[in-house]
């Protein structure tokens, strides 16, 4: 199973590769010692988005589908976390049942939209455009929930100003459970990145990421190799929304709140950006890239929101003009070539005996 | 004989255009079966019925004893056809070897994945050629890969429309070849091919196709003797 997290859908080999990725790890698990807590906070943060660029990273830069609408599986999931959280009670039961609920309204939603797309074979720009309507619909509903009528149990939708009231994700313990918020929160965001990042890399590297691929390449051929392309495309949906749907319900549990602009149109296209700039088709490459793009952003917000935006915008289309790939991958890619082009070269010592 | 893939009164209608007409064909286990006729015989109709890229209109189509009329193609695959279309379909941006490897990867235990995919490159000409993306290969070699791709599904029957489009005559008669030590090899091929060379190369069964209906079929001497055949390939009237 481990030979999987290698292979030719993942950029990356070897003891240099690993070991940079373990000095990266541990430098990530020392920083809440030298750094300041709301700096913690905020790389927190960024954290919890990156889980749905993954998603997309495997849905889209694996499987060629492009969709639009993952903040509508981060949006079900997050407000379906604070809808179960409240009326649970909160505490470990509700927050629990919360994060479960959440990512299951997620995986269901996308396996039924998912369903109905692909076997009513809407594909290629079509797909990014029924699930950015879904997308903007399901924003523009709960935009206007802001009546007391608009509840369900005790949990009030509140329209633009968003769902408030849940608790943080808190583990059954003693004292009323442990409560993830700050460092904690932080120290199992970075192990639940771990995880699914080399569980994705494997799934990748997989039988199962060789037909993604192929599908991407040329969907009839694989079909004519024996391939049920409509189911892989379908588990490869779920799987990326219910991803998406984690950031989701983590996004809601750092913050307490979820708001209807955590879907709607800017916020449903920076998981484009995000995973575009870095390149689509390699999971490393997104998780740095997209960590880089929110650390600057959110740097640029702090002085003006809208140039952050007009930048992110201008980084899309750079990439779609000059690196396609994408700005990450390509400097991966540089980087190989670079270490291949050393291995090669005879060292001054041996030329010289020859 | 064992009769593999059996259609009988196959009709495939387009609006008001009847492209195939009652078509009753048998693929016997073990033979080379081509498909011949001239342009808008409906050749790459019957072909496109027999791997389910359409249904019929009318008829059924059942192969190793299965009604596959309403099956999808990846299910008749997995039933055990394998199927090379006419213009080259490989994944032009993956290696050579990942081809092979996407394609075998769930007819061959993995540890035996990298010699068979080893064999087989050797067996297609194109051992030096396994690191190349495969859009960088010459179209003979595209075509050639293709059919790899199908073989390494290890199937019961496998279809070939058009093997030799665009090939130059030694590349067509390297191909001849290829398909002449599979069959060895004991695999039954359907070919849809129009290039009287390369089907009597490798035929041993002819079914001719004329306006959507069988107009004759035969051995490779009987179809070639046949001046009826002559007739509609060249428009030269036979002498009665």
């Amino acid at each position: 199973m481990l030979k999987l997290l290698e292979g030719p859908q993942t950029m990356g080999r070897g003891p240099a590769f690993w070991g940079a990725a373990g000095v990266v790890l541990l430098a990530a698990l020392a920083y809440p010692m030298f750094a300041d807590p709301y700096d913690v906070g905020n790389f927190g943060y960024f954290f919890v988005w990156i889980f749905m660029a993954l998603g997309l990273c495997m849905m889209w830069g694996l499987c060629g589908m492009l969709s639009f609408g993952q903040t509508f599986f981060f949006g079900l999931a997050g407000y379906g976390y604070g809808v179960i959280a409240i009326d649970l009670g909160n505490g470990p039961l509700g927050t629990m049942a919360g994060l479960v609920g959440g990512l299951v309204l997620a995986a269901v939603a996308a396996a039924v939209l998912g369903y109905f797309m692909i076997y009513g074979r809407i594909n290629g720009v079509f797909f990014g455009i029924v699930t950015l309507s879904v997308t903007l619909a399901l924003a523009y509903f709960l935009g206007q929930t802001a009546g007391p009528e608009w509840a369900i149990g005790k949990a009030r939708l509140n329209g633009f100003n968003g769902m408030q009231g849940m608790d943080p994700l808190t583990f059954p313990g003693p004292d009323g459970g442990i409560v993830l918020e700050e460092t904690l929160f932080y120290y199992v965001l970075i192990l639940g990145l771990a995880v699914a990042y080399l569980l994705l890399r494997m799934l990748a590297n997989s039988r199962f990421g060789n037909v993604l691929v192929a599908i991407r390449e040329d969907a009839e051929r694989a079909e004519l190799l024996g391939y049920d392309v409509r189911r892989y495309q379908l588990a490869v949906f779920v799987l990326g929304s219910t991803l998406a749907g984690l950031s989701g319900v983590l996004y809601t549990s750092w913050g307490q709140f979820i708001t209807p602009s955590s879907i709607g149109l800017p916020a449903a296209s920076m998981p484009i950006i995000w995973v575009a700039f870095s390149g689509r088709t390699d999971l490393t490459a997104t998780l740095v890239g997209t960590f880089l793009l929110l650390l600057g952003f959110q740097s640029l917000t702090i002085y003006s929101q809208e140039t952050a935006l007009v930048l992110m915008g201008a980084l899309l289309m750079a990439t779609v003009l000059f690196v396609p790939r994408g700005f990450v991958l390509g400097i991966g890619d540089l980087l190989a070539r670079l270490a291949m082009r050393r291995r090669r070269e005879p060292r001054p010592a041996a030329a010289a005996e020859v | 004989m064992t009769t593999l893939l059996e259609l009988q009164g196959v009709s495939r209608r387009f609006g008001g255009f009847l492209a195939v007409r009652e078509v009753d064909l048998a693929v016997e286990a073990g033979e080379i079966h081509c498909l011949i006729g001239p342009n808008g015989a409906g050749k790459s109709t019957l072909f496109k019925l027999v791997v389910g890229r359409y249904e019929p209109s009318a008829g059924r189509i059942h192969f190793r004893g299965h009604d596959v009329t309403r099956d999808a193609p990846h299910s008749r695959v997995q039933r055990g056809m394998s199927i090379k279309m006419q213009a080259p379909s490989v994944f032009r941006a993956l290696p050579v070897r990942q081809n092979l490897h996407i394609a075998m990867q769930h007819h061959v235990p993995p540890a035996e994945l990298a010699r068979e995919e080893e064999r087989l490159l050797e067996l297609l000409g194109l051992a030096s050629e396994g690191a190349r993306p495969a859009g960088e290969l010459s179209h003979g070699q595209q075509q050639w890969l293709e059919i790899g791709m199908a073989v390494a599904l290890k199937p019961t029957l496998l279809l070939l429309d058009e093997p030799t489009a665009g090939l130059s005559p030694e590349e067509t008669f390297r191909t001849g070849e290829l398909v002449q030590r599979l069959a060895a090899g004991g695999m039954t091929v359907l070919a849809v091919e129009h290039d009287m060379s390369f089907v009597k190369q490798i035929a041993t069964r002819v079914t001719v196709l004329h306006l959507g209906q069988v107009f004759a079929r035969g051995s490779v001497e009987e179809i070639v003797s046949d001046p009826r055949v002559a007739e509609i390939y060249l428009g030269v009237p036979h002498a009665a």
